[in-house]
């Protein structure tokens, strides 16, 4: 029987497993790199050395989400006999033949690789965040525009509704929100077909706005939009797709709708405010004069122009859903018990932290990095952002 | 003003109300009513026995009236079974009808009966809010000035060497959710196989086996630095990052003003210019966040009492949700929701004294 690893060999080892990420990190680099003039604001991250380095990590975990399947060593669900809770670099007990030699960041508290889990991990995390965080975002934007392009009584009731949600304790909403019991209520499911369908309506306003005059290509693109919307929103919110090809699994919609539940008043709020701020401008006043419409002027003229905080707070945004995210598994809420998620991956391995820390520490410090990168990323996206 | 904090005051108490009444809502869901009537009852009633319990027991009817029952707005609920006796909401075991009072919600100061710790929630509440405070002013006492300090400091001289680093720490700090760092912490400092615990147990230079404890149980009964020390920490970390870019923001617009250049020109120290010119400037941004930053620090003691197992606010909420205990859960909301309103208007109110500009008519 082989000693356990020493902790160069363990990284050298981590490193050779990640090799597809490298390749792909590099080459990202180098091309961003090579072209970056021409990239306009993705290519100023590369200007500025604290948005490459947030740019560097982001990449690295959603190459490692990418490539999860090579790049992982174990079955993230198989459990070997004996390697319960062993320390990093183990050897493998009676390793079947082919399979990998060592547990290179040891074995959690069913004897499953932590390694793995923590890959497969990401996967489950960038499943989620940016898709709940862009639909919260249609959602905000949606009802933000007009609430401070038109103001009035509409302004009055979305802004208290929106307050509302942004009063409540957070983790209280998630054990209202998200338990099993509240499946059979079908509240889920009327969230979800409130929340989904936010970004059909956003398409295509923004379709109808830029195409309405001339009305074969308009019909065209608003027909698509509303074709591929409706399907994805029948089968997304209501399980119902003829085809079969958009469905959500019913604790995976509970958890999603959630947290697009929570992010999108905060995202309302930026964009209202941006709104009341950018509707004194002289190119909006040019544009009403010009008889503009208030939808034209709300996404063609207001939205464009208000693009760069909104870059920056959607980076921001993924970081604080990635930590929701975390929240939720740390209650053990809306996951699977098998699920390699870090938020339950922490919640099950703080309960040995005093005899065996790893499979705790090392998914908090890959969701760490990951939110490290992208508050980086935001910070020096906003930088670039300013110098113009 | 005073009309500004009144019409403040009454769009605060409508607020409440909504929030409530959707917290009573869902914890009074179907679902959730059936699994108390089996708690409380037996666990393998039929369906039609169920729906009987929660009859008999004040849990009929519709939710508008229970929510104005449990408020104290509606006359509580009587029963009168068959061998006569009358039951009610507001008639404790045992006592006459008649002496009872009609109203009895929690605006007549009765919050109910908590089904998990077998007591009334008032004093479930004032035990849990007590341990709890003592956590959050402890966090408060160690985080306001350490955040105001580093914003300070690295705001002092925006891109200097010492700006870089502290914003680094800084930022690192902001993207370490309490979880994340809790788990950190006890892995460092109180693991006896990992961190720096088994090299001082080795040295003999600590007489445990970890520097220190991994929970904070001990501390509901006496609070040490050992026990308290890694709760506080983990709570005001993820603060102490935030507040402090946010003092930076403001220190380094502070700094760029004509005001600061003057005083320069004339001679004054950079100290002086600090401390007398800018300092009171930069920390009406903050204050606003400090004050906001408290409904976050429900979430972080939500977090850290249930990895510290210190049986707090938080450890009671987790305690609620988590087994259907339908009275303190209210009783908890109420709590929370009081707590994020009152930190509004006060973070509000104070604005417009700290900032002489802003005048409310």
């Amino acid at each position: 029987m082989d000693d356990a690893l020493s902790w160069g060999s363990i990284f050298l080892r981590i490193a050779a497993q990640l090799l597809p990420v490298w390749v792909a990190l590099i080459a990202t680099f180098a091309l961003s790199m090579r072209y970056k003039r021409r990239l306009g604001l993705y290519g100023r991250i590369f200007d500025s050395p604290v948005g490459m380095t947030g740019f560097g990590l982001v990449m690295f975990w959603v190459f490692t989400a990418i490539f999860a399947d090579w790049i992982i060593t174990h079955d993230p669900l198989g459990q070997l006999s004996g390697m319960k809770n062993i320390i990093p670099g183990s050897p493998v007990k009676d390793a079947v033949e082919g399979a990998y030699p060592y547990y290179l960041l040891g074995g959690d508290h069913l004897a499953r690789d932590v390694f793995s889990r923590m890959v497969m991990g990401a996967r489950e995390v960038l499943k989620i965040a940016p898709a709940a965080t862009v639909i919260a975002f249609m959602v905000g934007i949606t009802l933000g525009l007009p609430a401070g392009y038109l103001g009035g009584k509409l302004d009055t009731v979305i802004s208290f509704i929106s307050n509302l949600v942004l009063a409540f304790p957070v983790i209280l909403l998630f054990y209202l929100l998200v338990t099993p019991e509240i499946r059979v209520t079908g509240i889920p499911i009327v969230l979800a077909a409130i929340l989904f369908i936010f970004p059909v309506i956003f398409l295509t306003l923004l379709l109808n706005a830029r195409f309405f005059t001339s009305p074969p290509k308009r019909n065209l693109y608003v027909g698509l939009t509303l074709l591929f919307g409706l399907w994805a929103y029948s089968g997304l919110a209501f399980n119902a797709d003829p085809l079969g090809v958009w469905s959500m699994d019913p604790n995976m919609l509970n958890v999603f709708v959630s947290v697009v539940f929570v992010n999108s008043p905060g995202v309302f709020r930026i964009v209202r405010g941006m709104v009341m701020d950018i509707k004194t401008r002289d190119y909006v006043a040019a544009g009403q004069t010009r008889g503009e419409g208030p939808w034209f002027i709300m996404l063609w003229e207001i939205l464009p122009n208000a693009r760069g905080p909104l870059i920056v707070d959607f980076c921001l945004r993924i970081g604080y859903t990635t930590i929701l995210l975390g929240t939720l598994g740390f209650f053990g809420l809306g996951v699977t018990p098998e699920s390699p998620d870090w938020g339950s991956t922490i919640n099950y391995g703080r309960r040995l932290l005093a005899i065996a820390p790893h499979p705790a520490v090392v998914p908090a410090f890959a969701l760490m990095s990951l939110v490290l990168g992208l508050n980086l990323l935001a910070d020096g996206l906003r930088e670039e952002s300013m110098k113009d | 003003m005073l009309l500004f904090v009144l019409r403040r005051i009454g769009v605060m108490i409508l607020t409440a109300i909504a929030l409530t009444f959707i917290v009573f809502y869902m914890t009074n869901l179907p679902p959730n009513l059936e699994k108390l009537a089996k708690s409380e009852a037996s666990v393998r009633m039929a369906d039609d026995a169920v729906a009987s319990w929660l009859e008999r027991n004040g849990y009929g009817g519709s939710v508008f009236v229970r929510y104005g029952e449990w408020l104290g707005v509606m006359p509580g609920w009587t029963l009168t079974d068959e061998d006569g006796t009358i039951r009610g909401r507001c008639i404790a075991n045992g006592q006459d009808a008649a002496t009872a009072a009609r109203f009895c919600g929690i605006l007549q100061g009765n919050w109910g009966f908590s089904t998990v710790f077998k007591q009334p929630v008032t004093e479930v509440l004032a035990r849990s809010l007590g341990a709890t405070g003592w956590l959050m002013l402890w966090v408060m006492i160690v985080m306001v000035p350490a955040s105001l300090l580093l914003g300070v400091l690295s705001g002092m001289r925006e891109g200097s060497r010492t700006d870089r680093i502290l914003s680094t720490v800084a930022i690192t700090t902001t993207a370490t959710p309490e979880y994340v760092s809790g788990v950190i912490l006890i892995a460092l400092l109180a693991s006896a196989t990992a961190g720096i615990s088994p090299i001082l147990a080795d040295a003999g230079w600590i007489s445990g086996k970890t520097l220190f404890p991994g929970t904070a149980t001990s501390a509901m009964d006496d609070i040490t630095f050992w026990n308290f020390f890694l709760p506080v920490m983990t709570i005001a970390l993820y603060g102490i990052g935030y507040i402090a870019r946010m003092t930076r923001a403001s220190m380094t617009e502070v700094m760029t003003q004509q005001y600061i250049r003057t005083a320069r020109l004339k001679g004054v120290g950079f100290r002086q210019v600090v401390m007398r010119h800018a300092l009171r400037n930069a920390l009406i941004a903050p204050f606003t966040v400090i004050m906001l930053q408290f409904p976050w620090l429900l979430n972080g003691v939500v977090i850290v009492e249930t990895l510290f197992n210190y049986k707090g606010f938080g450890w009671t909420l987790v305690q609620a949700a988590g087994n259907n205990d339908i009275d303190t859960l209210l009783a908890c909301s109420v709590v929370a929701v009081f707590v994020v309103l009152v930190t509004q208007l006060i973070s509000d109110i104070g604005y417009v004294f700290l900032n002489p500009r802003i005048r409310l008519a």
